[in-house]
């Protein structure tokens, strides 16, 4: 495989060991408590270079321009501790759940496996879905192929991640397998009083001609579909989510993705998906964001095949003082690629949404079609919105095109509703709710699809009442 | 239908309406008892549309004088869903798109809101189901176009049809039609005319803003007025309309201003 361009520049400012990297290395040390628990030689080669790297780096400031429009100095203010290994009640996650996965789910609370509530079994035969220590034999050093072997993967916080690794959920299919069943990897986060970091990992391989469905879930404890949480709860629930998932797709094979972070709003997330797509392959990633007080999602895709698709949909709906950033990639590097990309965000109060959407496509693209739109709807005078579509484009025999909008609710829709009998706030929520369903009716999971209809009609009537 | 001593629905006295500062209707006088069709003719910049929206309470629309007493209660005082939940009903010349909202959920909510309103129990989805096939009859509509976002990609014809379903689900008491004929086809015309025509009944009443006879062809109505300059300058039975068809505006304008003094 021969990948030609990085789409990612490196965040850390290697080399610059002063002061200022005691925070980063108290991190990785806090992450690297539970590590001693695996002893396997590659596994722990992996963490030491790793880790090698993170002490000669700092974490981003806004003076670097991938960083330029989310701050983190809200992040270093807080001393983050190991988060502590924990149970939770069934009863508890049970709402967290989805019937149409009720076999086919991973559950880790603070990063690490829980399998008292995790469930598989009636998966195809050539589908492993497990943590790393229940991996079966076979697998064990297949997987060393791939773990943190993705291109982009020198991001800080992916290294991080990758320093402080215990545990991974691998899913794996192998040859010409199609898993009709979703698969749901859950994270739950269960922070109390002390600020925790939990370091969730997750690794897929679809092999030639495999096809998945896979759901990857951010939250906390709290987050059940009628909150009844009290202020303090909420105020304690600090914490922060550094997450990283590879997805490694063979030839033509075919992934459905779907990522929600719906954190609490006084936590930190960070993600990072790496995605690698031979020939003919097909990748879909639909990715929500709903929660967290700070939070990026960085989203990198290298082609590495010809006639590759990726369709990238994200719907981001923030209010109150939440930051939400999005960071894609998508390195198109042989002829008949293809990539869809339509990334839409609700914002209110006095929150703030980053898009910065890399489009790259290479000499040796010949005939690419890439389309890319950032839709922003604001909905508040104080909401802010930076958004930077970046197509670059050597190939000269192709079809790209991007853009972004930005808008508020339209006085005339309110009205016509309005003429209709329906209420100025009912109105609005119709046409929030419309604004995000765009994206929400194409996740592959009803009852995914359900729950978050419920959660932005929540939110949009909080919107209102706070008017 | 002109009734003896029915209701008087509406009343508008002296109504003066501006937009973005610029001064349209310049004291509006009409009463319209349940049972009439009523029909407002003129050329264009009357101040037809203006007079619609500001019945309706567009807020755009800004009235600067005057009354309008609907069934006893000042109009003017009331959000716009407030007139509709009350039975003010505006058939829009231009009916919005508004992609993402499904027509079913939009029906199902607006006439919810009326039901509400009327301190009777909300339909669930399965019952709404049976009453909107009903209505669906009346404008011989298809019902595949419930399950698509309001009016994104209808045509002309079939978002006037859609605006006329509204009507017949949220039977108003008065109907405001705004230019309901323009770009229709005669089939479309037919079927939207024979639709307006069954809903009208002794208890309700219809205001037609229209620039042609043509539409009068199907629905007939009672009163025929004249708009010009933001007034109604004169009025008469449906034998004006014919007249207007005939002559023109022209004649009308003149005799006003020999009248008036415009």
């Amino acid at each position: 495989m021969s990948i030609q361009v990085s789409p990612t520049v490196t965040n850390g400012s290697h080399g610059n060991v002063s002061g200022e990297n005691n925070y980063l290395l108290e991190l990785l040390q806090q992450c690297q408590k539970g590590v001693e628990t695996l002893h396997v030689t590659s596994l722990q080669e992996i963490r030491d270079r790793a880790s090698a790297i993170i002490r000669q780096s700092t974490l981003p400031t806004t003076k670097i321009e991938e960083w330029r429009f989310t701050d983190l100095s809200a992040l270093k203010q807080i001393d983050f501790q190991a988060a502590v290994p924990c149970g939770l009640p069934e009863a508890l996650v049970a709402p967290l759940t989805f019937p149409e996965a009720a076999n086919s789910r991973l559950v880790f609370i603070n990063g690490v496996y829980a399998s008292e509530l995790s469930a598989i079994g009636d998966l195809p035969k050539g589908v492993v879905v497990s943590n790393l220590s229940g991996l079966p034999a076979e697998y064990r050093d297949r997987i060393y192929n791939y773990l943190a072997k993705s291109e982009g993967g020198e991001e800080i916080f992916t290294t991080l991640n990758t320093a402080g690794m215990t545990d991974v959920a691998v899913v794996w299919i192998s040859k010409n397998v199609v898993v009709e069943t979703p698969i749901h990897l859950l994270f739950i986060a269960n922070s109390f009083r002390t600020p925790t970091i939990n370091q969730p990992r997750c690794l897929v391989v679809a092999e030639t001609g495999s096809s998945v469905t896979l759901v990857e879930d951010y939250l906390n404890q709290f987050n059940i579909e009628e909150p009844e949480t009290s202020e303090a709860e909420v105020s304690e629930t600090v914490y922060f989510t550094n997450a990283v998932t590879e997805i490694w797709l063979g030839e033509n094979a075919q992934v459905r993705h779907t990522r929600v972070e719906r954190e609490s709003v006084e936590a930190f997330h960070i993600g990072k998906t790496a995605i690698t797509q031979a020939r003919d392959s097909r990748y879909t990633c639909n990715a929500i964001t709903l929660g967290a007080k700070l939070s990026r999602h960085n989203l990198d895709i290298f082609q590495t095949g010809e006639q590759t698709e990726t369709i990238l949909n994200g719907l981001t709906m923030v209010a109150g003082q939440q930051t939400a950033d999005t960071h894609s990639a998508i390195a198109l590097n042989y002829p008949y690629g293809m990539s869809r990309q339509l990334h839409k965000c609700i914002v209110a109060d006095k929150a703030h949404t980053v898009f910065n959407g890399r489009v790259f496509v290479a000499k040796a693209a010949q005939l690419t079609d890439a389309g890319q739109l950032n839709r922003n709807l604001l909905l508040s005078p104080k909401a802010r919105v930076d958004t930077k579509p970046q197509l670059e484009i050597i190939a000269d025999n192709v079809k790209c095109s991007h853009g972004a909008t930005v808008s508020q609710l339209e006085d005339d829709e309110i009205f016509y509703l309005q003429s209709r009998g329906i209420n100025a706030a009912d109105a609005q929520n119709l046409l929030v709710n419309a604004f995000a369903a765009e994206i929400i009716n194409q996740l592959p999971i009803l009852s995914l699809q359900q729950t978050l209809l419920k959660a932005v009609t929540r939110e949009a009537t909080t919107l209102n009442l706070a008017d | 239908m002109i009734i003896e001593n029915s209701e008087i629905l509406l009343s508008v006295k002296d109504l003066t309406a501006e937009v973005d500062g610029n001064s349209i209707l310049k004291g509006v006088n009409l009463a319209v008892r349940s049972g009439e069709i009523h029909a407002i003719m003129g050329p264009n910049g009357s101040g037809k549309s203006t007079f619609s929206k500001a019945l309706a309470g567009h807020p755009a629309y800004e009235v600067t004088g005057g009354e309008a007493i609907f069934q006893g209660k000042n109009l003017l005082e009331m959000e716009p869903e407030e007139r509709a939940r009350a039975g003010v009903f505006l058939a829009f010349q231009y009916p919005l798109e508004i992609p993402g909202v499904s027509n079913l959920d939009f029906l199902r909510v607006a006439y919810n809101s009326r039901r509400k309103e009327q301190g009777l129990e909300e339909l669930d989805a399965f019952d709404f189901d049976d009453l909107i096939q009903e209505k669906l009859d009346v404008v011989k509509m298809d019902a595949a176009f419930l399950n698509r976002s309001v009016n994104e990609g209808f045509s002309g014809g079939e978002k006037k049809r859609n605006e006329i379903l509204q009507m017949a689900l949220l039977e108003p008491k008065i109907a405001i039609l705004d230019e309901t004929d323009s770009g229709l086809d005669i089939d479309a015309l037919k079927i939207v005319a024979n639709g307006v025509n069954q809903l009208a009944s002794p208890e309700n009443a219809t205001i037609l803003i229209t620039h042609y006879q043509r539409l009068l062809n199907y629905i007939v109505p009672d009163y025929v007025h004249v708009m010009a300059r933001g007034q109604i300058i004169k009025s008469g039975g449906k034998e004006l309309a014919l007249e207007l068809e005939s002559r023109g505006y022209d004649w009308v304008l003149e005799q006003a201003g020999a009248e008036v003094g415009v």
